[in-house]
């Protein structure tokens, strides 16, 4: 009878005792947490896609609190979000510029010139690995739509030409496109600047335009076109200065003959495609 | 059961395909004629690029020096033709992207003569001296992965090669280039083997070659002079037999741990064509220019063992094998389990490239992949022992990096596993995409 209460005492005094301890843990190592910490994070999308330069939505929100980010920062969140969070904490909600993911490449299966058929396992970087695909281009979208899959946005479908189509609306500049391309071939541009170069063709001359027929051939006439300044030609391609030599105007494209540099009005290969559909009626 | 495996003279695990080689393995060996252009990549073998010593318009003869070694883990290059140097700059390589190279117009009507250099007085050479003058021959590893020979006999200090072992295990199906080398110049095996094996202080020299080849066998066993310390070792007919670290295993029955090389179990190892090349250079003063390649598959008209000169492009080689046959669809540089498809015919032959191989719509089209059944196979199929179903499952699912801690990067991409798959599933070329994308990676964070 007395060993049969032993073990429930025991028991019943060890409870006691750790719970005593963690009531005193309590009371005297409690980390005082900024309730707006938790409240922030709740207002934020959640995505964890990382645009924003922080590894996830929470250490965000912290930074938030802090005072070491603003609001805008966050590319996900529509403006009324952004809003509230700025109204929330009393801070200023710092408007960010849209940024959006373009291609540097307007080489579909119609324009780049196949010199092989790639019939191995699905994938951009498998095919890199490969022997680049069945494009002459080794430079080029390789038009296997890891950057489709890639996408958190459901923003990147691949076209009827093989080349992803970036939804400008659904786009929130996340990087995930620009990790997934095995040849680095998105960048986040202001969604304003209508001036693009769609190539990544480092040869001049017909050495690129035998590889595709809207290569940049590096004639230079887009750089003497444009605001001095605005464009310079690096490695055979032109590079556009968005910070300088002021406004954009369509004048740089006129004369490119390969149309590589392009006025963006909407999204990119828009041009592509209606003319496709113009040589198909 | 480690005495057993000793017996029988392999490793465990591994495939068995279908060898293929009666094709060519009776045809000795030809040289091609010269064509017009050679394009020497600049990085043709694993490491730091040459550096170009030769200017545009330069006039060149056949066997000098066109590029010196970048860095130490580099080698140098030679013009494989007397002629002019016609450009310097990029051209398409064998994984389809532009790289360095210089191109070569060979002179109508040169000799294939090489203007060689005295022969060596190697045994006078220094280590040091030896391992400098391998590396300015240009000798590479000849079975595939073209890493340079003399990093290789580089030892540290304190660490001893106790045994030199010569890979003519040829395990690669359709292949013959080791096989006819063997069986040709046994001699300059053994040469190559003996200056080798006194450079480097080892003991013995063991050559290990697959069973199916009891005619080399015989042949070297012949030329061996009762003084020189060489065992030939059978060994079974199983892939990858020619693997560095599972030759090792099937002859001394040592494993050589993840992460450690051929030198830390006391071994140094070596293809049959990089001896041959260094008994090349150090008697006869010929630098690495050409190579013995094999011209097989059923979509090439008269397959053939060849002496290529570096820098031919497949074209050329392809058309002194009477072209190709209607319903060709790939060619593959290399072996078929782990060479390269390449994507246009003016890449050149370089020195990693043991065959041209080219196949066929029966050969090539892909079958229907079906989900892994877990049946274990690759399991049991991968030399290394690593997981490759998982690896394939994580690789699916974008899940790279935990793809390290299943040892991703011991994984040789011997293919092994995806020929064992009864699903059909790219297990190797999976994790080939897993392992660029890490190292791409990598790359970009530093």
């Amino acid at each position: 009878m007395n060993s049969l209460l032993l073990a429930p005492a025991i028991m019943a005094a060890i409870g006691l005792f750790f719970g005593a301890v963690l009531a005193i843990a309590q009371r005297f190592l409690k980390v005082d947490e900024d309730p707006r910490i938790e409240a922030t994070n709740d207002m934020l999308p959640g995505t964890n896609c990382g645009a924003c330069g922080q590894p996830g939505c929470l250490p965000f929100a912290e930074k938030l609190v802090a005072g070491e980010v603003e609001p805008g920062e966050c590319t996900v969140s529509t403006d009324e979000g952004i809003e509230q969070i700025a109204e929330f904490l009393q801070v200023d909600a710092g408007r960010q510029e849209k940024l959006v993911a373009r291609l540097r490449c307007g080489g579909g299966g119609v324009q780049a010139h196949q010199i092989a058929e790639y019939r191995g396992f699905e994938g951009c970087r498998a095919a890199a690995v490969v022997s680049g695909g069945g494009k002459g281009c080794a430079w080029g979208c390789l038009g296997l739509g890891d950057c489709e899959v890639a996408c958190t946005f459901d923003a990147i479908h691949m076209n009827a030409n093989g080349l992803p189509q970036v939804d400008t609306e659904k786009c929130r500049a996340c990087p995930d496109c620009v990790a997934a391309c095995p040849r680095d071939l998105f960048e986040l541009v202001p969604l304003k600047q209508n001036l693009y170069v769609q190539c990544n063709v480092p040869l001049a001359g017909e050495a690129a335009t035998q590889l595709c027929s809207v290569a940049c051939d590096a004639c230079g006439k887009c750089v003497a076109d444009a605001a001095p300044g605005l464009i310079r030609m690096e490695g055979n391609l032109p590079i556009i200065d968005y910070s300088a030599g002021g406004p954009a105007r369509p004048e740089a494209v006129f004369r490119c003959a390969t149309r590589s540099i392009v006025w963006l009005e909407k999204e990119q290969f828009q041009e592509q495609e209606s003319r496709r559909a113009g040589a198909n009626s | 059961m480690k005495t057993l495996s000793f017996l029988r003279r392999s490793f465990e695990h591994g495939v068995h395909p279908a060898h293929h080689k009666q094709q060519t393995e009776d045809l000795p060996i030809q040289r091609v004629p010269f064509g017009k252009d050679y394009i020497m990549p600049l990085g043709q073998h694993i490491g730091v690029p040459a550096r170009p010593v030769v200017d545009v318009g330069e006039r060149v003869q056949r066997g000098q020096l066109i590029a010196e070694p970048g860095g130490f883990v580099s080698t140098a290059l030679h013009s494989p033709v007397t002629g002019t140097i016609r450009d310097i700059g990029d051209f398409r390589g064998v994984d389809g992207r532009f790289a360095p190279a210089i191109a070569i117009q060979a002179d109508a009507f040169a000799t294939q003569q090489a203007d060689a250099g005295p022969a060596l007085d190697w045994q006078s050479l220094s280590l040091e001296d030896f391992i400098e003058a391998v590396q300015m021959a240009g000798i590479v590893g000849m079975g595939g992965a073209a890493f340079p020979a003399h990093v290789k006999l580089s030892v540290p200090d304190g660490v001893r090669i106790r045994h030199l072992l010569i890979n003519g295990a040829e395990c690669e199906p359709y292949l013959t280039t080791d096989h006819r080398l063997m069986l040709e110049r046994p001699q300059a095996l053994l040469e190559g083997a003996e200056i080798m094996r006194q450079k480097l202080g080892a003991e013995e020299t063991v050559i290990g070659v697959e069973m199916n080849k009891p005619d080399a066998i015989e042949v070297i066993k012949r030329h061996i002079r009762p003084d020189q310390p060489v065992r030939v070792v059978p060994l079974k007919v199983k892939y990858p037999q020619g693997a560095e670290k599972m030759m090792i295993k099937s002859v001394f029955g040592k494993e050589v741990p993840a992460g450690q090389l051929p030198r830390d179990v006391e071994v140094n190892v070596n293809n049959v064509g990089t001896i041959v090349a260094v008994a090349d250079y150090f008697l006869r003063g010929m630098p690495l220019i050409e190579r013995v390649v094999t011209v097989a598959g059923p979509g090439v008209t008269y397959p053939a063992n060849l002496i290529v000169p570096l820098g031919t492009p497949v074209r050329d080689v392809v058309k002194f094998c009477g072209g190709l046959r209607p319903g060709t669809r790939e060619i593959i540089m290399g072996g078929p389990m782990m060479g390269r498809p390449i994507a246009s015919l003016d890449v050149p032959v370089l020195k990693g490239c043991s065959g041209v191989l080219v196949f066929t719509e029966q050969q090539t089209a892909r079958r229907k992949e079906y989900p892994c059944i877990s049946c274990g196979r690759c399991l049991e199929a991968c030399p290394y022992f690593l997981n490759p179903s998982r690896l394939a499952r994580l690789s699916k699912s974008r899940m790279f990096d935990e793809m390290k801690a299943y040892h991703v990067f011991d994984c040789v991409e011997c293919g092994s596993c995806t020929f064992a798959c009864p699903s059909n599933i790219p297990i190797v070329q999976l994790i080939r995409t897993a392992k660029d994308d890490l190292s791409h990676r990598k790359e970009s964070d530093t």
